[in-house]
Formats: structure tokens, sequence, C-alpha cells
């Protein structure tokens, strides 16, 4: 295989000279191109009015619960379901009516879908026979990419004889023998177990880097988006709520939706007092207070809003800490010590519920809480967001 | 394993007693040295050598090996294009239909299948000369027929549980429908197509009835043959016949349960891949 020849176009993946990634250029050429997509099974949208670019080198993650319909968009790529309306354009090319064997797209299934009948060195041969290629090569290739996939010793066994981690990466081979310009993988690692799917993650970027090839990732692990991914689109109800980079969707989530799907999140229930230049007040009457956000969306005064905190932003202390602003007061109710962080969680005299996680800096901390310990909440300004929907 | 239950071991040996004990007794009477089916008169046999210097036999017993091979191979077949078009063309028009009528033969009085095809080849003669009188050739068309039913359930359920995503994934690397087909889909079923040949090629070995109706002169088959004899007395003869037609029987019935067994091994080992 000619892997070594592909490099030149991608080793500073989906960067280029102004290091700016592709879709941060302005006027850039997307790969994968859905226009105004739209699958209908009935009266039911399974996806409805997706419109999304996705450049070169990107390793795309669609990001959804279940029924979001991120893999009937994934499926429409792959041609097994014809959108009801709408356009998706590879490389520039309108794949309307073109067949699944016909497109210069392979995809790896979640459940791998290995050919039971087949041994691993003729699962991945697969597409590389069907194009009619010389058997010598073939042989190669198959060797090459086994290779790649640290599969070799296993060539003659059949799928039955092979762990999950061992199937993973034969399904992944088999997808990437005929070097496709677009790779889809459904739920890649959703069947590994915990710890063998770290490990994989960060072969599968390292894999994406070296063959240069565009991934499309379907998955509801956010973990997982967020480690693998150039970027995500956030799916809820067949439509996408967000796409940004993965830092963007967890520091700045766009709405309630997306704030609660990544990661966990307090959510204020308040209203805008004041909308300065540079920040906005808040009155919460859940937290009791004021709450000052540095950023957010534009709103207007006395606008219902929700001001979201990530628990790992704030501090917690037994002490008044000296700042005033964003310092709330509460009872811890309940600690869960989780090795490298410690999880509590804090009843304010609202009623409500605040998670804050503060990781265990030393085996031995100055500060030890225990149930029901009177103590302060504080955060920075520019710790939390705005969200107005 | 588990220590079973005096009353269980007893129904299973009542069981066992009540199905078996008329064949094993077909089975001694055929080593029978007496000429009276009914009384004992010592271990031979007389009867088999008599049996395979009867040409009539041989020939009625040849007949029948050839309609059950053709007709069993016909039936694979287009039981196999029928159950793949049930389970694989989604809610085509007519598919009720389509699925009650392959599934028919199963359920519907053999007296009735024979009569009315026999009733169809009368009107298609009549109408354009063929087929040509009866005999094997109608006799191969009745029995392809109804074990065709039987192949399209077998095709059919082993499909169902076939992973959707293994043809998908084909297609996905470059198979045409074609390709798809004998490459994936075909090795996945054989099992079923086997099982499905075995229990066709069974049935129309056995099959006496709907022969009876669609045959014509000079062409009976073995259970035709068998029963056209027993009408004039049961001779010893008739009862090594038997004996060796139980055993070519059980010996297909035991391959097609020892490849449904493989099938689902395969299906579970599918499933697991």
């Amino acid at each position: 295989m000619n892997l070594s020849q592909n490099n030149s176009q991608l080793v500073p993946a989906a960067l280029t000279s102004t290091n700016l990634p592709l879709w941060k250029q302005e006027g850039a050429e997307p790969f994968l191109r859905i226009e105004n997509i739209t699958k209908k099974f009935g009266e039911f949208s399974a996806v409805d009015n997706i419109s999304l670019d996705i450049y070169k080198n990107e390793l795309f993650c669609l990001l959804g619960g279940s029924g979001s319909g991120k893999s009937t968009l994934l499926r429409m790529l792959a041609g097994f379901e014809t959108p009801t309306s709408g356009r998706i354009l590879i490389d520039g090319v309108d794949m309307s009516g073109i067949q699944p064997w016909k497109r210069p797209v392979n995809m790896m299934f979640q459940s791998y879908a290995l050919f039971p009948h087949l041994s691993v060195e003729e699962n991945v041969a697969f597409g590389l026979k069907r194009e009619g290629i010389a058997r010598s090569e073939v042989k190669q290739r198959v060797g090459e990419m086994l290779e790649l996939v640290q599969m070799s010793h296993l060539g003659k066994r059949k799928p039955h004889q092979l762990s999950g981690g061992q199937r993973q990466r034969i399904a992944l081979a088999r997808s990437l023998i005929k070097q496709p310009k677009l790779l889809l993988l459904d739920e890649p690692l959703g069947a590994l177990d915990k710890k063998l799917r770290e490990e994989t993650q960060f072969e599968l970027i390292n894999i994406q880097d070296e063959l240069g090839v565009t991934f499309v990732v379907v998955t509801h692990d956010q973990e997982e988006a967020m480690t693998l991914s150039t970027r995500i689109g956030v799916m809820n109800h067949g439509e996408i709520v967000q796409i940004a980079e993965p830092h963007d969707v967890y520091e700045y989530p766009n709405s309630r939706f997306v704030a609660e799907f990544v990661g966990s999140v307090n959510l204020f229930e308040g209203r805008v007092i004041e909308d300065e230049p540079d920040r906005v007040r808040v009155q919460s009457k859940e937290a009791g207070g004021m709450l000052y956000v540095s950023h957010g969306i534009s709103c207007a005064p006395n606008q219902k809003v929700h001001v979201a905190l990530r628990p790992e932003k704030i501090r917690i202390s037994s002490k008044q800490p000296p700042q005033n602003e964003n310092c709330i007061h509460g009872v811890i109710e309940e600690i869960a010590y989780m090795g490298s962080q410690s999880v509590y969680r804090v009843r304010l005299a609202s009623g409500m519920e605040v998670r804050v996680t503060q990781p265990n800096f030393a085996r031995d901390m100055d500060e030890r809480f225990t149930w029901q310990d009177q103590v302060y909440l504080f955060w920075e300004v520019g710790s939390s967001v705005v969200l107005t929907s | 394993m588990q220590r079973q239950s005096l009353f269980l071991k007893m129904t299973a040996t009542l069981g066992f007693i009540f199905l078996y004990a008329p064949l094993i007794a077909l089975i001694v009477y055929s080593f029978n040295k007496s000429k009276l089916v009914t009384v004992w008169g010592g271990w031979s046999l007389k009867w088999y050598g008599e049996l395979f210097r009867n040409e009539q036999i041989i020939d009625a017993a040849l007949l029948s090996l050839k309609i059950a091979f053709i007709s069993a191979s016909l039936a694979v077949v287009l039981g196999t294009i029928a159950g793949l078009v049930l389970s694989r063309f989604g809610n085509f028009r007519g598919k009720l239909i389509l699925s009650g009528w392959i599934t028919a033969p199963l359920v519907m009085p053999e007296v009735i299948t024979g009569l009315s095809l026999l009733l169809l080849f009368v009107a298609m003669e009549g109408a354009f000369g063929w087929p040509a009188g009866r005999g094997i050739g109608t006799i191969i068309i009745a029995h392809t027929t109804f074990c065709m039913a039987y192949v399209a359930v077998v095709v059919q359920s082993r499909l169902s549980q076939l992973d959707d995503t293994l043809e998908e994934a084909a297609m996905d690397l470059g198979a045409k429908p074609a390709s798809l087909f004998f490459l994936v889909t075909l090795p996945l079923i054989k099992p079923a197509l086997i099982s499905g040949w075995l229990l066709s090629f069974t049935l129309s070995l056995d099959d006496l009835v709907i022969a009876s109706f669609v045959s014509g002169p000079g062409n009976s088959t073995l259970p035709m043959l068998i029963f056209s004899k027993v009408r004039l007395g049961v001779s010893p003869e008739v009862n090594a016949l038997a004996t060796i037609m139980i055993a070519v029987v059980a010996l297909g019935v035991f391959a097609a349960i020892l490849q449904m067994r493989r099938q689902i091994r395969l299906t579970v080992a599918a499933n697991q891949a």
C-alpha cells in the first residue's frame, strides 16, 4: 500500500501554512458536504434538514443519544438509506443515486460485521478482490494492512476465534484496505471494555493521521468524541444542535441540551439584571444571589436565562473566600472519593443541589470535608456560561 | 448431568417404546425365515436376497431415488428464491399472499394437493398438450411443489437470523448484488440449503398419496409399489424393503439434524463475530 506517499498532504492534519484549521479558513473547499438532508420514516423525521461541511483529514464526531438520527445520517453517507430530500457531495461529487458499492466510502460497523465464513485474511481482502486487483497485490496489501493493525499473526483465524478487541482491529483493517476517501465509523469502540477503549482511541487517531483518511465517527460516548475528534457535531432529535471543536463544545455549550449532554453541569435559573459590555449580571433565586458571567450569548435585561457551571470549575472551602462575586454557601450532602478526584454534592439554601469536583492534589489534603460541613463555593467570572436556550 | 427422577425415566422409556416398537417389530420380522409374515421361523437373510432379485422392486426403488434427487434439487433452488424474496424484499404488494401460498402445501391435506395437481395437469394437457401424459415428469413437478415450501421456510428462518449488516458490509466493500449473494449470503445460508435438500429428499422418497394421483401407468414409485403389494397380502419381502427404507430415511434425517446443529453453531459464531 502506498501509505507513505499519501503522507505529504496530511502530516499537519487538517492544518495549512497559516496553521488555521480548514473549517476556520474562509472559502476552504469542504470534502464532504451535506446539504439540507432530511430522512423521514413515515411521518417521523429521523434526520431533519441537516447541513454540514466536513473538511479533508478531519476526524468528525457525530455525538448524540439513541434516536438522535446520527446513525441514520451515517447510513445515508454510506448509501444504505436514501435521503427523503437534500444532497450529499463527497469531494464535489453528488452521491444521489449512487449505489453503496460504487461510493468512495467505507464503513466500520458497530457489530464489526465480519464475515463468519471467511478467515481474517479473506475478510480483509474482500474489498480488494471485488476491484479485480491482481492476487499478488491483494496479498501484499492485506499483509501490510494486517501489520498496521498488528494482527499479522492471526491472519488464518476465523472471526469467532478472535477476542472483541482483535475483531475491532480486523474490522478497521477491512474498512481501510480500499483506501477510501471517507471512512465512516459506527460506534467504533462501543463494544470494547474501558481500558481497551482508551488504548484503541489513540491508535485510531494515529492510523487516521498516517493514512490521511477523513473520518466520520458516530458515537453516543462524549468522552470518546472529546478525545478523538477535530470537531464534534452534537445531535438531538434529528438536528445538529452545535458544531464546534471539543474544547468549545465543553467550555462554551450553546444550549442547555449540549451543556447537559456533554459532561455534567450545574444550571442556575435566573433573570438578567444588567448586560454590561464585559459581563452579565444574573439574579438567581436558586443560587441565592447575584451571578456574574464574563461571556455568553447576547441577552436582554429581564430575560430568563440559565447560568451553566461545570463542577470542576467550582472551588470549595470552609473559610469565606476573599472574593465577593460568585460566592455561594451550602452544606455538603454527599462525598464520593474517586481516587483522582472527589465529588461533592452541596445543598444550597434554596434547596438546589450543586455538584463540585475537586482534584485530589495531594495524598492528604490540607482541608478535609465531611458530611454536613458548611462550605463556601466560589468560581471565576470567566468560568460560567449564560445559556438562553 | 443431574439425576433424573424415576417418573421422567419411565415417561421417556414409554415414549420410546410407543414410537419405536412398531419399527423394531418390522425390522425383526424382516429377518424372519418363515414365509408367513406373522409366524416366527428363526433368523434369515433370505428375504433380502429375494428382494434384490425382484426387478420390479429394484426399478421402483431406483425411480423413487431419481425422483427424490431431482425434486429435492429443484425444490432447493426454487425454495431459496422464495425464501429470499420473502425475507429480503421488504414489504412489497402481495407479500402476504405469496407467503401464504408458499406455506400452504405444509398444511394442505395431501389428497387435496394431489387431486388439484392432477386436475391441473389434465387441464394443461387439454389446453396446450403439455405435459403429455403423466409419469416421472409430473411426479417431479408435484414433489418439487410441496418440497419447496419446506425449503422456503427453512431458508427464510435462516435469513431472518442473519445479521443484515453482513450484507451491508459486503455492499460497502464493493460487492454488487450478484457477488453479494454468491460470496456472502449463499455461504451463510448453506447449512439451511443442505438441511432443506435432505428434508425434501426424504419427503419425496416417502410420498405415496400425491404420487398416486399424478403418476401414470408403469411409473410406480417405491411407496406405491409397497402399498399395492400389501393390498395383495403382506409378504416378508416388503418387510425387508421397509427395513432398508427406514435405514435410508433415518440416515437422511440424521444428516439433516447434524446439518441443522451445525447451522445453529454457525449462527452463534456469527452473532459473536
